[in-house]
């Protein structure tokens, strides 16, 4: 059975099984509509021109993994920022793992969306801004109409988050091949400040495909850093979707570090819905094999006032394909916009390919936009520089790729995350870098 | 004087009429409505054409007829009614003329309006001109001095009569006829176009020049232009048009072929001024053009536009770049205004190892236009130590206008350098300012800022193309300039 008619079939057990809450209720009915209506997207789609999902979607997806299964921290310790102390959401095959978890609910709300969809003293939020963000797109309807679990954090007024939260999804291979559908809602009101680490993992070779859609809001004058490390093996996909609506003086930031996976599709969407708001989105790619990853971005500058900072590095080895899909696009009532685009990559083997459109649409006069985008090799002539001054090879053109990739480091927040990505990097060039950062 | 500002230059434009728009009746030859395989049969038998001709015509058509309409560009219109439309409309009179006295007076005076008088630019410029009235050509000069060089320079359909073997080796081997929903309508219905061909080792003496005007009411033009320069030749072409004021759309679907055999250069040159529609967006010409250069090994084609009118443009001239070591370039300049849309920009295909590839687009907006630069730069895999440069800059004037930028860029090669970037921004507050404090006005200040954001591609333009192209972009943008 194709998996749309599956997952199409598969829709009314779900609900059955699943604590029905009327409102929820109507929007995951609406969802599966638009889904079995459009189904999977197609290379027909100008979005999606140049990744296919046919090869992943050919899988026989187990949907609603079964069996649970339980993992001792010691195994796992190596995929967390474990040398801070940070809030955990841990899941499991999609079941959450209390056991390695850290939740809490001391004047923040750091926990799982199933409680926040069932129970009533979280249904004004959920009212509020659940779905509100999302698009109504094929592969987010999907997830709607299935969302049951994942991350919810609310954090209120004035709070200032004292440490990082990471959410981590893991799949065991219980089944020989499992689809996840991770659901996230990030709220975070006035003046608060919060930094989040996403993580998906794979510990099997069993195929995983997961389709994720996180929401956040930020609210008048709220930062938000958010960090997705992307370092999965080469049977696991995912498809992330991000939408952040941001409010009036309102900073958010998120850096995407994609080292690994069969393919990668990150649709990452910006609608800034006030004035004074900046909006950063960053990345660093480096993949080989027959990895894919993708970026599609889209800023969506509605009103006056407003930055927008995109700065994407790529390196390509070995048979990898690397896509930039870069949109801007600035209202006619959005005056004084500063929106920069960046995407800087390098192709180390002939049969790498690189894709990249950055796109501008623009219908204010007095701005300032800007994109650039670059295709090349390292520099010879530093090459040479170093090389002469007895660094091999390898060193040399390791230290000049670190260098590449710096500029998008030099903004991440956290040091315990710039020291854990510069080693993979490292460890990807095949180089001691000999430094600490 | 009153301080010039920007509204009053947006004020301007937004009464600013299309200062060409007059009308010249010549009898014409119109065949009635619609198309269909008789009527591109007639096409083919009015012009006396070979059996081959024919046959490549109707696969042309048939071909059409299973096509779509693309609608990926980024630009909104009513569809043409291709059942509504004459596919061929000839003046009636055809004498060959032997001077300038013979020519109908009342063409003459067409001429004359547009500033490009025979008379003139046979003395003045030097430049041979093969004049289209709709779609059959009347007048050809400085044919002589041509001929002595080996070139041949002459409508197409005369070509397929005198050269079929080259037309027939040629036509069709750049644009496929079934390459996209116009060129397969251009193929099926062409009237006329040029023919141009430099022999080998020969340097074109001048600038080959064409006008075009689309003349009757209701005609579609289809125009075909073939150039091939033969090895190691060179010729600049000219291309340019006007068009006049008329309240219904008119099609515009022309295919254009270059060949740049092994180190040829050709160097084609357009200033595009069709009617782009009256202040209300009524009217206006759609243009829906196929451009496209095949560069063979050490050969360079050089694309030089200057689109100032037209209310849809569609129009991507691109490269081939297959030989090694081939040379492709692109400058444009794209001006609309009132509720003009243009979706224009180039495709530079690397296949041969070292081939470079430039790309200057300056786009234009004012009024309530809509401009769009869309580009396709692709490295293949066995184009080694390939070079591109892209550059697309654009000058926003109003807030009811937009710039819009899509450039595709795919590489397969690790040797490929490609960089590309794009601005977009209004006259700068601090640049005017800068002016007005050395004592230059608003309004100068103006003018000296867009000549300096086109002059990269103006300064591109043949020294006789330059100067039409500057009156158009003053006439476009008026009081922007000077």
């Amino acid at each position: 059975m194709e998996l749309k008619d599956k997952l199409v079939s598969s829709f009314m057990a779900f609900e059955n099984e699943v604590d029905v809450d009327a409102y929820v209720h109507g929007l995951r009915s609406d969802a599966i509509k638009i889904f079995e209506e459009k189904g999977f997207p197609t290379k027909k789609e100008e979005a999606w021109k140049y990744t296919s999902l046919n090869k992943i979607l050919k899988e026989d997806y187990s949907v609603f993994p079964k069996r649970e299964k339980a993992l001792e921290y010691s195994e796992v310790r190596k995929y967390f920022i474990h040398d801070i102390d940070s809030y955990k959401i841990v899941f499991i095959d999609g079941k959450y793992s209390s056991h390695l978890s850290q939740t809490t609910h001391e004047g923040i709300d750091v926990c799982l969306m199933s409680s926040a969809l069932s129970k009533p003293k979280y249904r004004l939020v959920i009212e509020n801004y659940f779905n509100k963000a999302a698009t109504k797109d094929s592969l987010t309807s999907l997830n709607t109409a299935f969302s049951q679990e994942g991350a919810y954090i609310h954090i209120p007024k004035n709070k200032l988050v004292e440490k990082p939260i990471q959410i981590i999804h893991f799949s065991t291979g219980n089944e020989a091949a499992t689809m996840l559908q991770p659901r996230n809602l990030i709220v975070v009101d006035e003046n608060s400040h919060v930094q989040i680490i996403e993580r998906h993992q794979s510990l099997t070779d069993n195929s995983v495909l997961t389709n994720s859609v996180t929401e956040i809001f930020a609210n008048k004058r709220a930062i938000v850093d958010y960090y997705k490390i992307q370092n999965d093996n080469d049977n696991a996909s995912l498809i992330d979707n991000t939408y952040i609506n941001q409010k009036l003086q309102s900073h958010v930031s998120v850096h995407t570090f994609s080292f690994g996976g069969k393919l990668t599709r990150n649709n990452l969407n910006f609608f800034q819905n006030g004035e004074h708001i900046d909006s950063t989105l960053k990345g660093v790619t480096i993949i080989g094999n027959k990895q894919h990853v993708d970026h599609n971005t889209l800023v969506h500058h509605i009103e006056p006032n407003c930055e927008s900072h995109q700065d994407y590095k790529g390196i390509f080895d070995e048979n990898a394909t690397g896509v930039f899909n870069g949109k801007v696009i600035v209202e006619k009532e959005a005056q004084k916009t500063n929106a920069f685009q960046a995407n800087n990559n390098i192709l180390i083997s002939d049969k790498a390919t690189i894709n990249t459109k950055p796109q501008l649409e623009i219908f204010a006069d007095d701005v300032k936009c800007s994109h650039g985008c670059t295709i090349g090799q390292l520099d010879e002539s530093a090459l040479f520089y170093m090389r002469s001054r007895g660094i091999p090879e390898k060193e040399a053109k390791g230290l000049l790729m670190f260098a590449f990739s710096n500029d998008v480091l030099s903004s991440v927040k956290i040091p315990e995350i710039k020291q854990r990505i510069t080693k993979i990097i490292a460890n990807k060039l095949g180089v001691n870098i000999g430094f600490d950062l | 004087m009153s301080k010039y500002t920007e509204d009053d230059l947006r004020e301007e434009l937004k009464t600013k009429e299309y200062e060409y728009g007059f009308y010249t009746d010549i009898e014409s030859d119109t065949f009635p409505n619609g198309l269909n395989e008789d009527i591109v049969r007639a096409i083919s038998k009015k012009k006396e054409e070979p059996e081959w001709m024919t046959e490549w015509r109707l696969e042309a058509f048939r071909v059409w007829q299973s096509m779509e309409e693309p609608e990926w560009a980024n630009v909104k219109y009513e569809k043409p009614d291709f059942q509504a439309i004459s596919y061929y409309s000839a003046p009636n009179k055809k004498p060959k003329y032997n001077s300038i006295d013979e020519v109908d007076p009342e063409l003459l005076e067409t001429f004359n309006k547009l500033g490009i008088s025979l008379d003139e630019q046979k003395k003045l410029a030097g430049v041979a001109m093969d004049v289209v009235v709709d779609s059959v050509s009347v007048a050809t000069t400085f044919k002589k001095t041509l001929a002595e060089q080996g070139i041949i320079f002459m409508s197409i359909s005369e070509a397929i009569q005198e050269h079929p073997e080259l037309v027939k080796k040629y036509i069709g081997t750049v644009v496929p006829k079934t390459d996209n929903f116009y060129a397969a309508l251009n193929s099926a219905v062409f009237s006329d176009g040029s023919f141009c061909y430099i022999p080998k080792g020969v340097k074109c003496p001048m600038e080959l020049s064409t006008y075009f005007r689309i003349n009757q009411a209701g005609t579609g033009q289809f125009e075909r232009t073939l150039v091939i320069a033969d090895e190691g030749s060179y010729v600049s072409y000219l291309e340019g048009c006007t068009a006049p004021s008329r309240d219904e759309n008119q099609l515009h679907a022309a295919v254009v072929e270059l060949i740049a055999l092994e180190d040829a250069e050709i160097k084609y040159s357009t200033v595009q001024n069709w009617f782009p529609g009256n202040a209300e967006g009524k009217g206006g010409v759609f243009n829906f053009v196929t451009k496209r250069g095949l560069c063979e090994k050490n050969s360079k084609i050089s694309w030089t536009q200057v689109e100032t009118g037209s209310a849809v443009t569609w129009k991507y001239p691109s490269c081939v770049l297959k030989g090694d070591n081939s040379v492709g370039e692109f400058y444009s300049i794209a001006v609309t205004n009132n509720y003009q849309q243009a979706d224009t920009g180039t495709k530079m295909i690397h296949l041969g190892k070292n081939t470079k590839s430039t790309i200057i687009s300056k786009g234009i907006s004012a009024g309530k236009s809509q401009n769009s630069y869309r580009g396709l730069v692709q490295i293949n895999p066995r184009a080694e130590n390939a070079r591109n440069f892209s550059q697309c800059d654009s000058l926003l004037m109003g807030n009811e206008c937009g710039a819009h930028t899509f450039p595709y860029i795919e590489a397969k090669n690790k040797s490929a350098k490609i960089e590309h970037e794009a601005t977009t921004s209004k006259i700068g507050e601090d640049q005017i300012f800068y002016c007005n404090q050395r004592g230059i006005d608003t309004e100068k200040a103006i003018a000296l800022i867009v000549n300096g954001f086109s002059k990269e591609v103006l300064n591109k333009l043949p020294m006789e193309f330059a100067v039409e192209a500057q009156k158009l972009l003053e006439i476009s943008l008026e009081g922007s300039v000077g």
